[in-house]
């Protein structure tokens, strides 16, 4: 009896101790592939890092040198020209789903946006070349913004709905009862309170599009110089880092790697100050 | 005296054990004529034909147990159960005359009248004390910071709040203790300058000392403010309030004057809930 009781809790040990190290290397195998990529990069792409590299322009083939000056400025355009879409109607279409909408409407809006949210990022290249390009007859900074912007939509609306119902009701009663107007209320009282979550939900979303190369193929297209005209084609670090990457020119691949550090290394610094952003948030609840 | 409301006897009349008395009306004048006034959640009544007159610069106590409509009729004096999906009132709520419900009354306009308190003190986690203060006077327009820092004054003072925060303005409204986010809740409705405060069981959150001062406060706010009040302390009631009202299942069983609910009250439910054998 009393044997087979401390077998029982030897043989509980061992799978108490086979989960963790199970939970344990699973932990590892998500970990792992970021700090492969950035050991990658980091070797193949530091060396090529240098001043040059964020104030130059490409250089023809063969002459050794240049930098992606262009396309960082294109990227930060592009960025630019998506919020001007993705952040107005994001925002405004979340809080619709959390403050207005029937549970009829609302079901239907949330289920379309996360199916917007699973459409392949090249479908939304797609759509607006079909919509935007061949109609004006060109690629165009504009085009791209706009399929940038596309993507952004769908993310930042369920990402705000989320932030702002989980505003204490408390709060939208206390201003409805000082005679304030329900639109005020929510701009001045549930948004501002829920104004972190919401700039989180933008960065993240701005994060996710800023690494984007599919929906640039056939809207932005990419240029190898500098851009003066949003109506023109206009180059963008993940484009340019893509048309390094095919060619056969050892010093283009060197390019396409420091500049997909860069990129990386900028999204990076987007998830550390949406880190930065969210720590009290249990705290102040928003 | 009022006119006595033939509808509040024949309401009585209806209870168990009827009699002529129990309605002792409030003296002229009234803030609020309530006349069979009924209410639903969806298909649920909430309250059922309620008829009350609520006497200008006195405080008004609503008793009952949990789930007897006090909160919802409370909520109908400033139109917040609107906030509620699929509600639905019938009967008439008139204030100083005017009908709160007739198509023409924008509820923002009714609340700027009808202030509210609330059970979970809840000063805005954004703004400082002094924003928390002068927000509804800010959101419905008003830019003049000479007046604003005026009103600000006043209405802490009259809060009983001024002393203790006058140097802290600046500092968010959450840092303050329990019962001193309660008394800025109430300076933020003051700072609107209604004719009404409803206050959802104010103190229920609190600790003795800070409802012992909340209670004083609403003792000297009668005299410009007409105040009704929730609450599930009967003692609180007793201590507060000038009429009382006693809540049962959505009905009103019994109305007058605190020490007459308390101390002679005409209906068997009010005896039993106010000596605790029910509720």
């Amino acid at each position: 009896m009393n044997s087979g009781r401390t077998n029982n809790h030897t043989w509980r040990k061992i799978k108490s101790a086979l989960a963790s190290t199970i939970a344990f290397v699973s932990a590892l195998l998500v970990i792992a592939p970021l700090g492969l990529v950035f050991f990658h990069l980091v070797a193949n792409g530091a060396s090529s890092v240098n001043w040059d590299f964020f104030t130059k322009l490409p250089k023809p083939v063969g002459v050794v040198g240049g930098g992606m000056v262009n396309a960082i400025m294109g990227s930060l355009e592009l960025l630019g020209l998506a919020s001007v879409i993705g952040i107005p109607v994001g925002v405004l279409g979340g809080v619709y789903l959390a403050e207005y909408g029937s549970a009829r409407v609302n079901s239907l809006l949330r289920f379309v946006a996360d199916v917007l949210n699973g459409v392949p990022s090249i479908t939304w290249g797609v759509v607006v070349y079909g919509l935007v390009v061949l109609r004006f007859k060109g690629f165009s900074a504009y085009a791209g913004g706009l399929a940038l912007g596309l993507i952004m939509i769908p993310l930042i609306i369920r990402t705000t709905e989320e932030v702002i119902l989980l505003v204490p009701n408390g709060y939208r009663e206390a201003a409805l009862a000082l005679g304030v107007s329900r639109w005020k209320t929510i701009v001045h009282i549930v948004m501002k309170t829920a104004s972190k979550g919401i700039i989180t939900g933008i960065l993240l979303a701005l994060a996710r599009v800023g690494g984007e190369t599919a929906p640039l193929l056939f809207t932005a297209f990419g240029n190898r110089f500098w851009n003066h005209n949003l109506a023109e084609p206009i180059a963008a670090l993940p484009l340019q880092i893509f048309t390094y990457a095919i060619s056969p020119y050892d010093d283009w691949h060197r390019q396409a790697w420091a500049g997909a550090l860069v990129l990386v290394t900028g999204i990076f610094c987007v998830n550390v100050v949406v880190r930065i952003l969210t720590r009290g948030r249990t705290a102040s609840l928003v | 005296m009022a006119t006595p409301d033939p509808t509040v006897v024949e309401h009585v009349d209806r209870a168990a054990e009827p009699t002529s008395t129990s309605t002792s009306e409030p003296a002229a004048p009234l803030t609020f004529e309530v006349k069979n006034l009924s209410v639903w959640y969806a298909e649920k009544r909430a309250i059922d034909d309620v008829t009350l007159d609520i006497a200008s610069n006195a405080v008004t106590a609503i008793i009952g147990p949990s789930g007897c409509g006090k909160s919802t009729f409370l909520r109908c004096l400033n139109r917040m159960h609107e906030l509620v999906p699929k509600t639905r009132v019938d009967g008439t709520v008139l204030l100083q005359g005017d009908d709160l419900y007739s198509n023409s009354v924008d509820p923002a306009i009714v609340r700027r009248r009808v202030g509210m308190v609330f059970q979970k003190s809840n000063p805005f986690p954004t703004m400082s004390i002094g924003e928390n203060v002068v927000i509804g006077l800010r959101l419905n327009g008003v830019r003049n910071q000479k007046f604003l820092n005026e009103r600000l004054e006043k209405s802490l003072r009259m809060a009983a709040l001024w002393d203790e925060v006058k140097d802290d303005l600046h500092k968010p409204g959450t840092s303050l203790s329990g019962g001193q986010q309660q008394r800025l809740c109430i300076a933020r409705a003051l700072a609107v300058e209604p004719e009404v405060i409803l206050m959802d069981e104010p103190c229920s959150a609190l600790d003795p000392i800070a409802t012992a001062k909340i209670e004083e406060l609403i003792h000297e706010l009668k005299a410009h403010y007409t105040i009704v009040t929730v609450t599930h302390n009967m003692q609180q009631a007793g201590r507060v309030s000038d009429y009382t009202a006693f809540f049962y299942l959505g009905r009103l069983i019994e109305f007058g004057p605190t020490t007459k609910i308390f101390t002679n009250p005409s209906q068997r439910q009010t005896e039993d809930y106010i000596t605790g054998r029910f509720g």
